[in-house]
């Protein structure tokens, strides 16, 4: 009879994390408008989270292009399609895999880091003595990174989306010899402004708040020890990226479920 | 009347506390008080809860009845806003130091003063090379906190307490983890800086000789409730046997030396079975 208890305790404690992380949220949301006023921490954070995050996402993008290119191309020679590889490139990215994989990228560089950062500031009792010198450590502390994860991931993710397009156009336009003005074109043709792009703007916006979320949230509540710091870590990769599937499909349903 | 002024000369009062952690109780109906100018030791065996009081002093921690009575102000009512204010005049050195790794060590002390006061830059900027110059590492202001030994970061985190010209210091474990030389330096400013401030220092610790030699008044803590206090003095030479057992380090005891356990001859014999 022991697990009827065993699964009343894990639904009690579920509630009462989501209670937790629903006050955390209103909290911060309050904490991040006082923020704005000292922008010189969020520029700081900035840098940590968007610029060191750089790196990884023009090498992923490039990467990711210039597969959609060979893939792209392969699969529409054999209807004689070819000519379409741009749209293809261009909507795959816009759409679906520039806000996602930037955001999965971000979960494991930048949101890791802002656990860790965090989880152990709170071990090493540097929010405590921020408290205890009468300064609440959420709008100093917490609040920049939030702000500064919200900022960067939808530029990062503009920023993977471009540099594969211009991956895709490396592979099918200077290896495979698709003509140059047909991939541009077809692009120009067929990504429409709100539908695709913003749409995919909304995504890694969203996908910016869950992951920055996540990742503040679980540094904040670590259990202040080497152990509880690196579990902590660890969740934040594996519930932000589960968190970015599951809500991107949720939100390709809404955006492009009727067309 | 002169009750008022025994009243007066005290800064913290804890009267009837009661606190614990699910059903473990720390504190059973315990009650000290805090002189006011002076440097009061609390000392105590690990885990007997004396860093825990600080946190009552500090106001991050609720009990779960008694008061906490820092001049006039019983410190548990206290709503966020009004502790916050409070803790201003609160200045607290943490066992890990607890400086902020992101920035220099000028930074942070120049912290609670930026936090908490409108001074200009150039004042600022005084002020912390003062403090700085107290505990003897005006030259370290640029050096980070990972840059730091022990006892140097030690020494920032005291300069960074004293920021604000607080009423009360409270250092938890100061003497922890440091060598002589270091330890001796700790001795030597928590001592200085209480009569050239002249503010209030509580010092929790369980290091006897260097707690008693800075003490003006020692409170001992075990099992929940004060074992003993007085003057260094009179601890050093008490005749209650727990008090006498902790101040002169004596192995066995009231507290046993032995983890409680049946007789070792009917342990030994159902091995053998």
């Amino acid at each position: 009879m022991n697990w009827i208890a065993d699964v009343g305790a894990k639904a009690l404690s579920i509630v009462s994390n989501l209670g937790l992380a629903g006050r955390f949220f209103a909290i911060l949301a309050g904490a991040s408008l006082r923020a704005l006023g000292r922008f010189s921490l969020v520029i700081k954070q900035l840098y940590a989270v968007g610029v060191l995050t750089l790196l990884i996402i023009l090498v992923s993008g490039l990467f990711v292009g210039m597969v959609l290119g060979l893939q792209g191309y392969y699969t529409l020679v054999s209807f004689g399609a070819e000519s379409s590889l741009g749209l293809v490139v261009a909507l795959s990215l816009t759409r679906e895999l520039g806000p996602v994989l930037s955001a999965l990228l971000f979960a494991g560089r930048a949101g890791s880091a802002l656990t860790a950062e965090i989880g152990l500031m709170k071990a090493t009792q540097q929010l405590d003595a921020m408290e205890m010198m009468a300064t609440d450590p959420v709008p100093m502390v917490i609040a920049p990174r939030f702000l500064a994860g919200l900022i960067a991931l939808p530029l990062l993710s503009a920023i993977f989306t471009a540099v594969g397009v211009i991956g895709g156009y490396l592979i099918g336009v200077q290896q495979l010899g698709l003509d140059s003005g047909v991939y541009w074109s077809a692009m120009q043709e067929g990504v429409d402004f709100y539908a695709d792009i913003i749409n995919g703007v909304i995504k890694s916006m969203v996908f910016g708040l869950i992951v920055t979320f996540i990742a503040v949230y679980q540094g904040y509540f670590a259990i202040p020890t080497s152990e509880g710091v690196s579990r902590a870590t660890t969740r934040t990769v594996v519930n932000a990226s589960l968190s970015v599937l599951g809500l991107d499909y949720v939100l390709t349903a809404l955006m492009f479920g009727e067309v | 009347m002169h009750d008022t002024e025994q009243k007066q000369a005290q800064l913290i009062e804890v009267n009837n506390l009661t606190f614990g952690y699910g059903q473990r109780l720390i504190f059973e109906n315990i009650s000290l008080q805090i002189p006011k100018g002076k440097v009061t030791v609390i000392m105590g065996p690990s885990g007997c809860g004396k860093s825990t009081m600080l946190k009552f002093f500090g106001g991050s921690l609720t009990p779960h009845s008694g008061e906490v009575i820092f001049d006039g102000i019983n410190i548990p009512d206290l709503k966020r806003e009004k502790l916050f204010e409070l803790r201003k005049r609160m200045g607290m050195m943490f066992q890990s130091n607890a400086l902020l790794t992101d920035i220099n060590v000028f930074e942070n002390v120049a912290f609670p003063l930026r936090e908490h006061t409108d001074l200009p830059d150039s004042l600022i900027h005084h002020l912390v090379l003062l403090k700085l110059e107290m505990v003897g590492l005006r030259g370290a202001r640029d050096l980070m906190p990972a840059e730091l030994s022990g006892g140097m970061a030690r020494r920032v985190a005291l300069a960074r307490a004293i920021a604000l010209d607080p009423d009360l210091v409270m250092y938890d474990e100061p003497f922890t983890g440091l060598d002589p030389i270091s330890m001796g330096v700790a001795v030597k400013l928590i001592k200085e800086l209480n009569e050239a401030l002249g503010t209030t220092s509580v010092v929790v610790t369980h290091d006897v000789p260097e707690g008693a030699g800075i003490a003006d008044y020692i409170y001992l803590l075990g099992g929940g409730t004060v074992v003993g206090h007085g003057a260094p003095a009179d601890m050093m030479h008490s005749s209650n046997e727990q008090v006498n057992q902790f101040m002169n380090g004596l192995p066995d005891g009231p507290v046993a030396f032995h983890y409680p356990a049946e007789a070792i001859g009917d342990d030994l014999l159902d091995i053998r079975q």
